[in-house]
């Protein structure tokens, strides 16, 4: 087991100088000098000629290009992403001020979608074209297709405005968590539900079900005890994958909802071409990825020894 | 054979339905113009109502789908919209497809220190979810609907590049392409007789599925204000802006919504049937998936 945590981590480690090398990349292959931005935002109207140069000398500007991403690195291993241009506070601090909205909104969404689609694909394979099945099939197509920011919008309109159950946006509390993260999940829901309906129907027809059927077990406990557990094997190991889809669907859904999330703020930050605060924030979200499918690579291969050896 | 695949496809009725779909939406786009019963850009036309204001006014007889906040047709506006997804659509998923398929071809057929390149930097791309590196490309290339077309493209360049190498790595070790290889075919020959032949099916499954989504990254990038500009009539440019005043007037964001809706929705069902159209060949794809895990 150590031995392959070991061999996942060193693989971590080509992708993520690569990852900082194409974030690194994007900011020096903008138009605007950061320089210029940063004194535009500060001192506003004209800036001297002077007084950019004298920044960007300051800002290690002119150093060659391999210099300035070394000095990058150095900064990310100290945990130091620079300045954010528009909040004018360490893009560090405001990371670590706001993650915790999208982290509690895409563990939100992840448990509505696994709530929803394994419930419905475990009811449609029960009876497979059966009407639930017909129904839930027609859910999960409408579900992958729909807009999310049109979801969220209609979740509002009704649960908000017009039931006035929940609270239509804003950061606090529980309740006001409801919405955004069903509107989050509902869209994953539906890859669930196929993904554990097909799995299900395939070892309904294993020859130890069969077995269990022969010893008389009743249905359900023949699904709880011995079908479910196999069949949601593959729901697993996709479950890391839908978590990344939470983290970008958290940008169109933290906007509609007007939460304070890092994914409303990265679009807030390519609009105000805030460049720093874009690149830290990108780059904090995709090692939030890899680090959860690493956590689900590691309990499917304590689940399964098998994978270790490969 | 042909008629034979046409009666399987026939027999499959999301495909069918996918396709019917997807046709209308087809006519609907390249007849837009004659169709569209205003001008998508004009604004405050005649209210319905004699007395009413010219905006938001409610769908009526003589404006189907509503007027929008500045007094536009949003059924006009959402006909017009139509060739602009679809083209989004198209665009993007062959940037994605011939780089990744290109890439993915390349690794998988020679393997070694080439195919470690490749793979690694598709590791370094699939570590941005979903829409997150469509916005780092429209970060660096700036906002405008061809960029997202470029930035959706790249987004699923890896995608590609996956599914092929895998296919390749199968292909490879076919008991008759390795006899291929061993009476001396060179490598166009092998690739264009053995390769390609076993890859364009699930190449196709793959791409119906990812117009789809390419559909849904581009207008959600449209919707936040990073794609298509105003006055365009993009759907998700027209949802975003009556979002303000989706309380009042749920007409103006919920129709390009539903159109984006009906869109995706003939991609994925005609993907599926695709799908299950080639699935002895589907075969193959479990089993390159399974290799790149």
């Amino acid at each position: 087991m150590l031995a392959y945590l070991g061999r996942r981590l060193a693989q971590l480690v080509p992708v993520l100088l690569l990852i900082s090398l194409i974030v690194f990349l994007i900011l020096h292959a903008l138009p605007g000098d950061p320089a210029m931005l940063m004194l535009a935002g500060a001192e506003g109207g004209a800036v001297s000629a002077e007084r950019i140069a004298e920044l960007q000398e300051a800002m290690g500007l002119n150093d060659p290009l391999p210099v300035q991403y070394g000095r990058f690195l150095l900064g990310i291993l100290r945990g130091d992403l620079g300045e954010s241009i528009r909040l004018r506070t360490p893009v560090t601090e405001v990371i670590l001020e706001r993650f915790a909205f999208t982290i509690q909104l895409s563990l939100g969404g992840l448990a509505c979608a696994l709530l929803l689609g394994i419930t419905t694909g475990v009811l449609s394979a029960l009876r497979p074209n059966g009407w639930t099945d017909v129904l839930f099939s027609l859910m999960a197509y409408f579900g992958m297709s729909m807009p999310l920011f049109w979801l969220g919008l209609m979740l509002i309109f009704l649960f908000a405005f017009q039931l006035k159950w929940f609270p239509p946006s804003g950061s606090e509390g529980l309740d006001r968590l409801v919405l955004p993260s069903l509107t989050l999940g509902f869209v994953s829901a539906g890859a669930i539900s196929r993904l554990t309906r097909s799995s299900l129907v395939e070892v309904l027809h294993e020859d130890y079900i069969r077995t269990a059927q022969a010893k008389g077990l009743a249905r359900h406990r023949i699904v709880q005890r011995h079908a479910l557990k196999n069949a949601l094997i593959p729901v697993v190991t996709i479950v890391g994958l839908q978590f990344g889809g939470m983290l970008a669907g958290a940008v169109v859904t933290e906007t509609v909802f007007s939460r304070p999330g890092l994914g409303r703020l990265v679009v807030q930050a390519i609009l105000w071409k805030d460049y720093p605060l874009a690149q830290g924030i990108i780059l904090f979200m995709a090692v939030l990825f890899l680090s959860a499918n690493l956590l689900v690579d590691i309990s499917y291969a304590w689940l399964d020894p098998r994978i270790r050896i490969h | 054979m042909f008629r034979r695949t046409l009666r399987t496809f026939g027999s499959q009725p999301q495909g069918v339905i996918g396709l019917g779909l997807l046709l209308v939406w087809l006519l609907l786009a390249l007849s837009a113009t004659q169709l569209v019963p205003y001008d998508p850009l004009e604004q405050g036309l005649p209210p319905a109502r004699a007395g009413d204001s010219p905006v938001r006014q409610a769908p009526s007889s003589l404006y189907w789908f509503g007027t929008d906040e500045l007094g536009r047709d949003v059924l006009s506006r959402v006909l017009a919209g139509a060739h602009i997804s679809l083209a989004l659509g198209f665009i993007s998923v062959s940037i994605g497809l011939v780089a990744g398929s290109t890439l993915g071809l390349v690794a998988g057929f020679y393997g070694g220190w080439v195919d470690g390149i490749v793979m690694r930097a598709m590791d370094a791309l699939l570590a941005f979810p979903g829409i997150l590196l469509a916005l780092v490309v429209i970060a660096a290339l700036g906002t405008s609907i061809q960029n997202v077309m470029i930035a959706v493209g790249i987004a699923i360049v890896p995608q590609y590049a996956r599914l092929v190498r895998g296919l390749c790595l199968t292909i490879r070790e076919l008991a008759y392409v390795e006899a291929a290889h061993v009476v001396g075919s060179g490598p166009a020959r092998l690739i264009f007789r053995h390769f390609l032949p076993n890859i364009v099916p699930p190449l196709i499954v793959l791409s119906t599925l990812q117009i789809g989504q390419a559909i849904i990254y581009g207008s959600a990038l449209s919707f936040l204000g990073m794609g298509a500009q105003p006055p365009t009539p993009e759907w998700g440019l027209i949802a975003a802006k009556g979002r303000d005043f989706f309380r009042k007037a749920w007409w103006i964001s919920t129709f390009p919504s539903l159109a984006i809706l009906s869109v995706v929705l003939s991609f994925n069902l005609l993907g599926d049937g695709l799908r299950s159209l080639l699935d002895p060949r589907m075969r193959m794809v479990r089993a390159a998936d399974q290799r790149n895990s």
